[in-house]
């Protein structure tokens, strides 16, 4: 199995059972090394189905403050890329085997080499990757690259976008498509956007693949609120800031099994 | 399909494709979000161009309100002081409001107003010059602005940042990254993103993802339309022929193309665009994209592909300027490409020199040139002595000093 079979083998599981994927994602590097490999192993035993694997950048110019002061600080604790992919190596050697999308903006990739980063990353255990920066029409390079070594093309699309990018995104796009509840950047929200079941509405008519939804998620309830109408429920956000918190992994522990529980649907009434 | 030969020349005209590229260099990095918004603006855009009576009102705002033209000034003493080429000064500091800034940022406001259903302008600021000039525009034509801008540079630039509020503009500083213009950048696109549906983003130089470069290339290339009349007729004060070369300081590049753009085709003039050479390339602390072969390459930042001052992981590097308008990590992607075909060179001006030049403008000319400026002339300082005396340099003078008199004052020592 290669990493797009992998992913969609999680979405084929999930639909028996009539849950939706909890994809969480964690910035590498935060708190410190050791202690992000704990979060994402964390992650996976509270019930994550997908984690995105996130790789920091100094110019991270599509997250909020949460995000930015994360990744800004595993930066200047000494995190580069290659370290991220001997990361995901490191945990695959543990036992880790839920399956990983790397999420990094496209200097990063372009300085590493697109194909040799494409690469590596298939070599090091990651199954998909996410560049909220690169849109189809700019990954000319990078999509083959990925086809070639069986990593899945994660794209985005917004409430603002048109049926003409939907149908772009769909044809490019492979493991699942990633759905900005906002037009905004990352970061917690109270609320659910009212215009969310009408988007995920608008983009299905165009395509058979799942569909993640993130950005402003952050509690068991709306993430089974998520899981109604999406067959993913990504969380970023919320998680870091527990993982920076002073309580640390435990933090960590106790939302993402609440997230976890909301997005599979397992429990009638979720926090 | 057709054959390229080595022969055939350059189409300068092409440029950007309908992708937006100029050659390897441009496109849209942006997030998803933003992508019905770029060609939302690329449309109106489009439409305005060939619209006379919208192109009209633009002409008639530069000339009634900025003051343009601009005048070309001989640079006798200057000229005579370092003993070779004739140097002539385009005059983009005597534009309302300090600088060539304004030709943009009146270009893309009265775009948003007359063809674009929005109602909010956010920018961002380096020296706080496209700050001032989108706060003047704003102000002129009724439009609530926000002005994102460094808290290192709200420091250094501080009479800028009172100019912006005074003409009704709020400055939100930024406090994240390294707290310049690349920051202020970062957070004008975050708060775009947000509130893409009521905001257009005033970017303020011929940066960012396609159209941008192509479209601040066209609003100031006023300034090399104006001069090559200019420079051809002994009645606005030329010399009666063009220039042998023109001389242009190089941010993001938005007065550099500006004035070269209308002058590409003439190949007996040579344009030579000036990056900040900061305490000089080996020291690091520079923003010379072109010159750095160790950590100039290609590379993408804030939705153009372009030469990027970055680290071998492709963080992007931090900058260092005596000018806060120069003080940025990557250049416009057409100045690239020109620096591919042979069309322009590129060159640095270290901050001594760029001191150099601000006193000899000063005292040899009576103009207080900007610091971003006065690295042009600080190279020219350089280049005239080796071209003869019928030779002519053009500079583009593209703002003027006022904002600068604290960060100069604190260099060279102050009031004696």
């Amino acid at each position: 199995m290669n990493g797009v079979d992998r992913i969609d083998q999680v979405f084929r599981d999930l639909k028996k059972s009539g849950g939706a994927a909890f994809m969480p994602y964690h910035a590498m590097g935060y708190p410190t090394r050791e202690e992000s490999l704990e979060v994402v192993a964390a992650l996976a035993e509270a019930g994550a189905d997908i984690i995105e694997f996130g790789i920091p950048h100094s110019d991270p110019l599509a997250d909020g403050p949460t995000i930015q002061t994360a990744t800004y600080s595993a930066l200047v604790g000494g995190t580069t890329v290659a370290d991220c992919l001997q990361m995901s190596r490191e945990l695959r050697d543990r036992g880790v085997s839920t399956p990983f999308c790397a999420m990094s903006y496209y200097n990063p990739v372009l300085a590493f080499g697109e194909e040799q980063f494409v690469e590596a990353a298939a070599d090091a255990g990651i199954d998909g990757l996410i560049v909220p920066d690169l849109p189809p029409g700019e990954s000319e390079m990078l999509e083959p690259a990925c086809r070639e070594a069986g990593l899945a093309t994660v794209y985005m699309l917004a409430p603002t976008s048109t049926e003409e990018r939907i149908k772009s995104v769909a044809r490019h796009a492979t493991g699942f498509i990633y759905l900005v509840s906002v037009t905004g950047i990352t970061g917690a929200r109270d609320e659910l956007p009212p215009g969310l079941p009408a988007f995920v509405e608008r983009v299905r008519r165009h395509t058979d693949l799942p569909l993640a939804v993130g950005f402003g998620i952050s509690t068991g309830k709306q993430a089974a609120r998520v899981a109604d109408i999406a067959e993913g429920v990504i969380v970023g956000s919320a998680l870091v800031k527990a993982a920076g918190s002073e309580e640390g992994l435990d933090a960590v522990r106790s939302l993402a099994e609440r997230l976890a529980t909301g997005s599979h649907r397992t429990q009638d009434e979720p926090d | 399909m057709t054959l390229s030969t080595t022969s055939s020349p350059v189409n300068y005209g092409a440029v950007p494709d309908e992708t937006g590229r100029f050659g390897p260099y441009g496109g849209k990095y942006v997030p998803e979000t933003l992508m019905p918004a770029l060609e939302e603006l690329e449309e109106a855009y489009l439409n305005a161009r060939v619209d006379q009576a919208f192109m009209q009102e633009l002409a008639h705002l530069q000339h009634t309100y900025v003051g343009r033209p601009t005048p070309l000034t001989y640079a006798r003493r200057l000229s005579e002081e370092l003993g070779g080429a004739q140097i002539y000064l385009k005059r983009e500091d005597l534009a309302h409001s300090g600088a060539h800034k304004i030709n943009n940022a009146l270009g893309q406001a009265l775009l948003m107003k007359r063809k674009m259903g929005k109602s909010r302008i956010v920018a961002e600021t380096g020296a706080g010059q496209h700050g001032v000039a989108t706060a003047t525009a704003c102000a002129l034509l009724g439009i609530g602005c926000i002005v994102y801008m460094g808290t290192v540079d709200m420091e250094r630039q501080k009479p800028n940042v009172f100019r912006m509020q005074l003409l009704g503009a709020e400055v939100r500083s930024v406090d994240s990254g390294s707290r310049t213009l690349k920051d202020a950048i970062n957070e004008a696109i975050r708060d775009w993103v947000t509130n893409v549906e009521t905001t257009h983003y005033l970017l303020g130089s011929a940066l960012g993802p396609h159209p941008y470069p192509a479209m601040v290339r066209d609003f100031q290339s006023v300034i090399g339309r104006e001069a090559h009349g200019q420079m051809q007729d002994p009645a606005e004060g030329g010399p009666g022929r063009l220039p042998d070369a023109i001389v242009a300081c190089v941010g993001g590049g938005s007065n550099a193309i500006g004035i070269f753009h209308p002058f590409l085709e003439e190949e007996s003039v040579r344009l030579i665009g000036v990056e900040a050479g900061g305490h000089g390339i080996e020291d690091g602390a520079h923003a010379a994209r072109f010159a750095d072969p160790e950590r100039g390459r290609l590379g993408v930042l804030q939705g153009t592909k372009s030469y990027v001052l970055q680290d071998a992981d492709g963080q992007i590097a931090l900058t260092h300027s005596i000018s806060a308008g120069l003080d940025y990590a990557s250049v416009g992607p057409e100045h690239a490409w020109l620096r591919d075909v042979g069309r322009s060179e590129y060159t640095y001006c270290t901050d001594t020199q760029t001191l150099a030049g601000f006193k000899a403008l000063c005292e040899l000319e009576g103009i207080i040139p900007a610091l971003e400026s006065a690295h042009a002339v600080g190279y020219v300082l350089e280049l005239a002595p080796q071209m003869a005396k019928d030779q002519v340099i053009l500079i583009n003078l593209s703002g003027r000093g006022d904002k600068d008199l604290g960060t100069v004052m604190q260099t060279i020592g102050g009031v004696s």
